[in-house]
């Protein structure tokens, strides 16, 4: 076990590597760079800028210099110094713009994760043991309900109910007095009256496809004959169900789990941008809008190790839960 | 459709003798589907005395495991509600009236791996592939013999000894993939027959498995079934297992049984038409080389159309016409042996030539 953990830990030194110097490549792709996006910006504002300034700004953020000496300063720093760049655009360290929103974010997707599987895996179990049963059939109406309607659009149809018959305050995680408040017990208290509304849409949105997984997964799973050996061991139905088909139909889960960190980091970007949640997700999006390449860069960068870190994870719990595949 | 939920047929009060283990009488479990009524099971009598092994033969469709499930009470869930008796008496001395109990009522939940151990065609898949052999048995001892954790697991330890399974002691921590087609059908057996029980039903166990490892299952089928004297409901397809292990045999064809009779009188008086084309068309050493083996004419009929009167009748070289195929053949019975043919006494004669 230790061997395969060292292993997989080597083999994604290169993943990275190869990961971050595509994603800097793609991001300067389109053309122009971020001074263009700039100046755009400023001419929009009625602003002027002369093509000497210009010319300095480039000189200045070294944008004139060929594309692997860019890479290398910037992941240079990463790896040496922790240093993750400074974002052109917010006129800041990169790592201070992206740890600040991290917290929250990593809280909201991790709540939003155990509400939906809190939610999934009863009602799939439910729906695949009473199959075509009444209930069954409302839970395949929510569940296509859930996975046809646009997160954002719930988002947006919450927020205005909320909005309109229950005059409450909507958008953003804080109501203004609190933003920038310490935090007291007013201000969580205040937290939680915003944070139903992100919580409901990303819960239902995935409940919504995984309540079909499971139920897909434990249809397969009661056919199967050692399903009617526990039954003729004398156990109960709970007994039966729980015990064996679940186990064995809650493996795709867990080999999920490990992309749950990755897509905990980058949050519902549309989502978040929708209801003005400070996550990290509207940040990347600006980024790339922007071609802030050491923000957005680092971005993925995360994101990445994010994804290696939950792959390794999801292997590591699989072999753990299931003998087949840790002798296989 | 849903209409054609038949009244259960009246029980006959006569109480069982003392040697009776299970006595099925007219059991019906019929399958309303969407093309049709399927009658799976269609009026199947029989018994098994204590101690004694009674092989079930018959081709794929023909009832023979769904009969046996309607014992342990675990058809299919699309199956109409089955009808006729089943009455059960363990060794324990209990009367059961299985026909009656609910799929997952109590009282089944008490007879199922306590009194009847049940082992199945498929020990690659009839296991569960994520808890170790040990568990799973341990979780039956526990259940049902109230043993703790530490003494569930000396007797599983003890059961897999006791089915000739290689190091009991290491074996009883492995999973199902790691043993071989073999030892996964010794250790279900160990599992069925983990808390002594009266009755062991045994659906196709060797069908899954090449000819050495069969031999080697059957002859532990034997020696588990003299030395724990339990009964043993043998389900197959194949008549020289059938030899090889059972007391007495019954014949299955399209839901009803057409033959009983002891085991040697199965194979050297058959006296269904039938039993006797099935045994005509197993090659035998020596015999009619260069010849082509005798088939029997025709296909099993589709399971929507079973064939009016006598079911065999339209792939039967003695049908009588205006007869076979308009009633129903009785239950003819000549000493132990049961056929169910309208011309059974002619075999009395002269033997079938077989």
């Amino acid at each position: 076990m230790v061997a395969f953990i060292l292993r997989r830990a080597l083999l994604a030194i290169p993943t990275l590597i190869f990961i971050s110097f595509i994603s800097f490549v793609i991001i300067q792709l389109p053309p122009g760079d971020y001074v263009t996006a700039y100046v755009a910006q400023l001419r929009q504002s009625g602003e002027y800028i002369s093509a000497i300034q210009e010319a300095q700004l480039r000189e200045q953020f070294g944008l004139n210099d060929p594309m692997l000496v860019q890479y290398w300063r910037w992941i240079s720093n990463i790896v040496l110094r922790g240093e993750f760049g400074y974002s052109l655009e917010w006129n800041a360290p990169v790592s201070s713009l992206i740890w600040d929103r991290l917290g929250l974010t990593l809280a909201i997707s991790s709540v939003s994760l155990v509400i939906t599987w809190l939610i999934a895996i009863p009602v799939g179990v439910y729906s695949a043991t009473r199959q075509y049963s009444f209930f069954d059939h409302f839970f395949t109406v929510f569940g296509f309900l859930g996975k046809g309607i646009p997160d954002f659009l719930l988002a947006l149809v919450l927020m205005w109910m909320a909005f309109a018959y229950m005059n409450l305050d909507v958008g953003g995680l804080f109501s203004p007095q609190y933003q920038n408040a310490p935090w007291s017990l007013a201000k969580v208290v205040d937290l939680l009256a915003h944070l139903w509304i992100p919580l409901v849409v990303l819960a239902t949105g995935g409940a919504a496809g995984l309540i079909r997984v499971m139920r897909a997964n434990m249809l397969d799973e009661l056919g199967k004959p050692y399903v009617e050996t526990a039954y003729a061991q004398g156990l109960s139905e709970s007994k039966v169900v729980w015990n064996y088909p679940v186990r064995v139909a809650l493996n795709p889960f867990i080999s999920t789990v490990g992309w749950a960190l990755p897509a905990l980091f980058s949050g519902d970007i549309i989502t978040a941008v929708v209801l003005n949640l400070p996550t990290t997700g509207p940040l990347l999006l600006q980024a790339l809008k922007m071609q802030d390449m050491y923000l957005a860069g680092s971005f993925i960068l995360i994101l990445s190790v994010f994804t290696v870190i939950g792959t390794l994870i999801s292997d590591i719990l699989l072999a753990w839960f299931d003998p087949r595949i840790r002798y296989a | 459709m849903g209409s054609k939920i038949m009244t259960k047929s009246p029980v006959p009060q006569n109480p069982m003798p003392a040697e009776r283990l299970l006595e099925l009488d007219d059991v019906h479990v019929h399958f309303p589907l969407r093309e049709g009524l399927v009658k799976a099971v269609n009026g199947v009598s029989y018994h098994v005395d204590k101690g004694e092994v009674l092989g079930i033969v018959g081709e794929s469709g023909s009832g023979k495991s769904i009969t046996a499930r309607a014992i342990m009470r675990l058809l299919p869930k699309r199956a109409a509600p089955p009808t006729g008796s089943i009455r059960f008496r363990p060794r324990t001395g209990e009367d059961f009236e299985l026909s009656g109990l609910d799929r997952n009522s109590r009282a089944i939940r008490q007879v199922r791996g306590r009194h009847i151990g049940m082992i199945f065609q498929e020990p690659m898949t009839a296991l569960s592939p994520v808890h170790t052999i040990g568990t799973q048995i341990m979780r039956t001892v526990q259940l049902h013999m109230g043993l703790g954790k530490v003494a569930a697991r000396a007797r599983a330890i003890d059961l897999l000894a006791k089915v000739q399974m290689p190091r009991p002691a290491q074996m009883v921590d492995a999973y199902p993939h790691q043993l071989s087609g073999g030892m996964r059908q010794r250790a279900m057996i160990a599992l069925a027959i983990s808390c002594d029980p009266s009755l062991l039903i045994a659906d196709e166990p060797t069908t899954a498995l090449d000819v050495t490892t069969e031999a080697q299952i059957l002859e532990l089928l034997k020696s588990l079934q003299s030395e724990l004297g339990m009964a043993i409901i043998f389900i197959t397809h194949n008549f020289g297992v059938v030899a090889d292990i059972a007391d007495r045999v019954s014949v299955m064809y399209l839901g009803r049984i057409v033959e009983t009779a002891s085991v040697d009188d199965i194979f050297y008086a058959p006296k269904h038409p039938y039993t006797q084309a099935l045994l005509r068309s197993i090659p035998r050493l020596g015999v009619d080389q260069g010849r082509r083996l005798p088939t029997i004419p025709g296909m099993v009929p589709d399971p929507f159309s079973v064939p009016e009167g006598c079911a065999f009748n339209p792939r039967c070289g003695h049908a009588v016409a205006g007869l076979c195929e308009v009633r129903v053949p009785p239950e003819k019975r000549f000493g132990a042996q049961m056929s169910r043919c309208h011309i059974a006494d002619q075999f009395v004669q002269e033997p079938a030539n077989v």
